[in-house]
């Protein structure tokens, strides 16, 4: 006999786990997590985006154990955030500090500073490139040699750091947008705290930046293709760096140059305009324009915009659609409490589905009686 | 292991299968023909519609032209363009009268197309009910019933709140007194130009799955109230700063430095068409 639930399931765990390390070493290749981490940017960006822990190497060591599978290797790494000591809140950043590798506007041609395409698949076509089956080493030094001479020869540097402006700041000039007092109050930390509804923003926020990638991608083009009401425009994609610092935990009145710089983080940011129909003084209907805003971890523009569609979305709750809905949305898109649940139905459920059965059949039972 | 695409990239079968998807579009002005829209080497929702379309059409003769806002040179333009052009070698040009199938993204050209010109769109999103339906299911039914009132009331709606209809681009249009279209997201500057347009104009949304189509010399109205008529965006009192147009779509620029706005044409091809002509005449009057 074979797998019985009742009994042998101390012996059956040990086979099925070994199985699985069997499976995972059986074709006798090894990947070593810097391969990960230095090959599958992307995937590690996502990891730790959806795990809210910045670590590209622990990101790198999850995608190893968990052979690639998203929604496992962000599963280690939250249960592995569950261990670590939650010690400083950073300073506040102010993201026009970014150090940007990578900005666009899809609304305005000309912005000050100008369009950085930077580093993007966006104007690659997706053919199968072939050539990568035979890739070598020594053609690759090659390429980069030849990569790092142009740059020397056909880039010039300047000794200077260059910040760029935000583009929705000339909107504001022209007050087609609020200038909001920025609110620095401290955020809600749904990490120590259970999500309250109504949710303030900084934890709606939190929760849309570690939501699943894909939950996110498809709850934002819901709201953009008829079930929601924002169409926004993307003002501004920027992707770059954050220089983190953090204050001294027992010294009061110190200033931000006491604070210590303990790193950065490469964010995606969008800035996403929405028009909106508000009710001016005269309480006439007039057209202006909101901000939708989307920020996280690594280079993941697609789920930044996502995010800022939903954000908008949340600010306007009396839609009849469903992504307008907080409760809807901030609960569904999280990756482990989601695959968490559904996966439950693969335990037993015996005694319930006995339970419904006996009701099933009774029922059944005094139907036939009628007849 | 080396693999070479097909002429077009379609196989054969694909491309014929376009092709009647797009008769079908023909022979109903209007009227939103759903094809199996395939996978594409570019994002669904950059213009796979758009291509599909090029690539089902074109042929070894043909001279294509890619217009993304405008602008021949806008990276999306570029990059469609390459992979037409990698594909099947045709020629490509800035040049709108030297082009006979033009790909094009949120602009119609200002220079008036000719017969033997085909204008393909890119439509993100080809349901003009979709503002006030959600449901496919619901809105196919709409346009079996010509039940237009949502579309009517969402202009009438406008007017009661805002005191004028504001609509952005892709303002719906009556295609031949019997469809209402969406006409791509083009501004409303462009709505008129598809009204007895001498160019066939296919309309192509890849990731919605649907081919529609304008033929030549057909009536597009641009839905309005007598009382409210349509109006296309105003540049009224600017010009562009290189070529001195006022008759055209006008992009406002921002000078950096004083942080006055300008204008510049949109249509990049047209302004520098307008300057060559320009230069000639100078060159032509000096020398004389």
């Amino acid at each position: 006999m074979g797998y019985v639930a009742v009994k042998g399931g101390t012996k059956a765990i040990e086979a099925s786990i070994n199985r699985l390390t069997y499976d995972r070493l059986k074709e006798r290749e090894i990947i070593e997590v810097k391969t990960i981490m230095a090959t599958m940017r992307a995937l590690v960006d996502q990891v730790m985006s959806e795990s809210s822990l910045y670590s590209p190497f622990l990101a790198a060591l999850a995608i190893k154990q968990a052979e690639g599978s998203m929604e496992e290797a962000v599963f280690i790494m939250r249960a592995h955030r569950s261990t670590l000591p939650r010690l400083y809140y950073s300073n506040i950043v102010e993201s026009e500090s970014m150090l940007v590798e990578r900005r666009i506007s899809a609304s305005f041609k000309d912005i000050p500073g100008g369009q950085i395409l930077g580093s993007t698949t966006d104007y690659t076509h997706r053919l199968l490139d072939f050539s990568l089956v035979s890739e070598t080493r020594s053609e690759n030094e090659q390429w980069i040699k030849q990569f790092m001479e142009q740059m020397e020869h056909e880039v010039a540097t300047s000794g200077e750091v260059v910040y760029f402006p935000k583009v929705v700041d000339y909107l504001r000039e022209e007050g087609l947008f609020v200038a909001h007092e920025p609110d620095n109050t401290s955020p809600t930390d749904i990490t120590k705290e259970n999500l309250s509804f109504p949710a303030s923003r900084s934890a709606r926020l939190q929760t849309l930046t570690r939501g699943q990638t894909g939950a996110v991608t498809a709850l934002g083009y819901a709201s953009l293709r008829g079930y929601g009401q924002v169409h926004p425009t993307v003002g501004e994609v920027r992707v770059g760096k954050l220089p983190i610092y953090v204050g001294h935990p027992n010294e009061p009145n110190q200033t931000e140059e006491d604070s210590y710089y303990i790193g950065e983080i490469k964010v995606s940011e969008v800035e996403s305009f929405v028009p909106v129909s508000v009710k001016n003084e005269q309480n006439e209907e007039e057209l202006d324009f909101e901000i939708g805003y989307g920020v996280c971890y690594g280079q993941n523009e697609t789920k930044a915009i996502a995010m800022s569609i939903l954000d908008q979305c949340l600010e306007h709750p009396e839609a009849s659609f469903p992504t307008h809905d907080e409760e809807f949305v901030l609960l569904h898109i999280d990756s482990v409490e989601a695959t968490g649940f559904i996966s439950h139905l693969k335990l037993p459920h015996y005694v319930t589905f006995q339970s419904k059965l006996d009701s099933v059949r009774e029922v059944k039972r005094k139907g036939e009686n009628y007849e | 292991m080396n693999n070479t695409t097909h002429f077009a990239f379609f196989d054969e079968g694909s491309k014929k299968e376009i092709r009647r998807t797009t008769l079908k579009a023909v022979a109903i002005p209007g009227y939103q023909v759903p094809f199996a829209s395939r996978e594409m080497p570019i994002a669904r929702g950059w213009g796979t519609g758009g291509l599909q379309l090029t690539l089902s059409l074109i042929g070894k003769e043909d001279t294509l032209k890619v217009i993304d806002q405008g602008a021949d040179e806008s990276v999306n333009a570029v990059s469609i363009k390459k992979l037409v052009q990698q594909t099947t070698g045709v020629e490509v040009t800035d040049h709108t009268e030297a082009a006979s199938l033009i790909q094009s993204r949120h602009r119609i050209p200002e220079v008036p197309l000719t017969e033997e010109q085909i204008l393909v769109l890119q439509v993100p999103t080809p349901e003009p009910l979709r503002d006030v339906e959600a449901s496919e299911y619901v809105t196919k039914r709409l346009h079996a019933e010509e039940e237009y009132s949502g579309a009517w009331l969402l202009l009438f709606e406008q007017i009661m709140k805002y005191g004028k209809t504001a609509t952005g681009a892709d303002h719906p249009v009556y295609v031949n007194g019997r469809y209402v279209m969406a006409p791509s997201p083009i501004p409303r500057f462009d709505n008129p130009k598809m009204h007895i347009s001498k160019a066939l104009t296919l309309l192509g949304a890849g990731r919605e799955k649907k081919i529609y189509a304008v033929p030549p010399y057909t009536d597009v109205t641009s839905l309005a109230f007598e009382d409210y008529p349509f109006a296309v965006e105003t540049f009224a009192g600017h010009a562009c700063h290189l070529c001195g147009a006022t008759d055209v779509f006008l992009d406002e620029l921002v000078d950096e430095a004083t942080g006055i706005a300008y204008y510049q044409c949109n249509d990049t091809s047209y302004c520098i068409d307008r300057l060559n002509s320009q230069e000639q005449v100078e060159v032509e009057h000096h020398h004389a």
